[in-house]
């Protein structure tokens, strides 16, 4: 019993350790390319409108911290550390051979799996600004754009993608599977809707939304289903490692 | 083991991906640039240079640098705090007494 256990925490330092040497080796080689909406690319009613449309689950998400701060006493070093994940995972420039083209995952769906949804927009939104004030990642005229696409978007329909597939009897590394691939793609598919409502001008709205989803198919399908790998192989390294935190957390019973 | 290989093919594929023939006449570009700034300027609306321009030389590169240690170190600082090494959680289950010493 007590071997069996060596072995199975061996195997899974085994596999930490190669998906922390795949992430550091994809970051290395490539200079910094950013993959948010950039700076004045929106109109300012446009950029103003998807602010007022973050803000409120902003808000949300802080009020969801203090309540669930003061029940867990490790919830913000666990919080702090999703925050981490997020910043550095969607920093990081992935190399797609398939497009010729570079892009990020986004890590939303595994932190809305891990903290919920309300705080994932928390910690994106905190990313969002450190990379647009620092690091010439996004805009912050444009932050309200990305803070929905990336931390909205990416964190509820990931979530919800992991709720329905755990409601269906789908084991739970399906279900991050499809939280992590489903989440990169609402990422991508929102980014498009913003893009396509401010710039159409007097074309068709549907037609330039379908143009620029296809124009990030091929960047963005590989991407997607290396995010749903990476959010199934972290949630397998939390359940086997501590799974008082999910359980205690935001998937619940679910995970 | 069979994770692992998945693993090692995924990240093997990906690193392979930048030398392979196929790839080399590939710009890597971001898809702000292929996909937003192409559909943005067809529209008649160019990217402004960031409030804080850090995309200057090699000064992005050591802002990233210096993002990826904080955030490491933030990271790196709570996952000890929550997953703790072996032998620390085995003295704090003695101290709890869930745990005896033979």
């Amino acid at each position: 019993m007590i071997m069996h256990r060596r072995k199975k925490s061996a195997r899974i330092r085994r596999v930490a350790a190669v998906i922390a040497t795949a992430g550091i080796l994809t970051a290395l080689p490539a200079p910094a390319f950013a993959m948010h909406i950039s700076e004045g690319i929106l109109p300012a009613p446009w950029a103003l409108f998807w602010y007022a449309v973050a803000l409120p689950f902003v808000a949300w998400g802080l009020r969801d911290l203090r309540r669930r701060s003061e029940e867990l006493l490790w919830f913000k070093p666990f919080v702090s550390l999703v925050g981490a994940a997020v910043f550095l995972i969607s920093c990081m420039p992935i190399p797609v051979p398939t497009a010729g083209t570079c892009s990020h995952p986004a890590g939303t769906g595994l932190a809305a799996i891990l903290i919920g949804p309300g705080l994932t927009v928390v910690v994106a939104s905190i990313a969002l600004t450190l990379q647009a004030l620092f690091l010439a990642h996004g805009g912050l005229t444009t932050l309200g754009a990305n803070i929905v696409s990336m931390g909205v978007a990416g964190a509820y329909v990931g979530y919800g993608a992991y709720l329905v597939a755990r409601h269906l009897g789908l084991p739970w590394a399906v279900a991050a599977f499809l939280a992590g691939l489903l989440s990169d793609w609402a990422t991508y598919a929102m980014t498009s809707l913003e893009l396509a409502a401010a710039l159409h001008g007097d074309g068709s709205f549907s037609a330039m939304l379908s143009l620029i989803l296809l124009a990030f198919v091929p960047t963005q399908l590989p991407l997607g289903i290396l995010e749903g790998f990476i959010c199934a192989g972290a949630l397998k390294f939390v359940r086997s490692r501590k799974p008082e935190l999910i359980r205690a957390t935001a998937a619940g019973g679910a995970a | 083991m069979k994770k692992t290989l998945l693993i090692l093919t995924v990240a093997g594929f990906l690193l392979a991906g930048p030398a392979c023939p196929a790839s080399r006449a590939a710009s890597w570009s971001g898809v702000d640039e292929t996909v937003i700034e192409k559909f943005a300027e067809k529209a008649g609306r160019t990217a402004r240079e960031p409030f804080i321009n850090t995309d200057q030389g090699d000064l992005l590169l050591f802002v990233f640098l210096v993002a990826g240690i904080v955030g490491g170190f933030i990271g790196g600082y709570n996952f000890r705090v929550l997953f703790p090494p072996k032998r620390r959680r085995e003295e704090e289950k003695i101290s709890e007494g869930k745990l005896t010493i033979a």
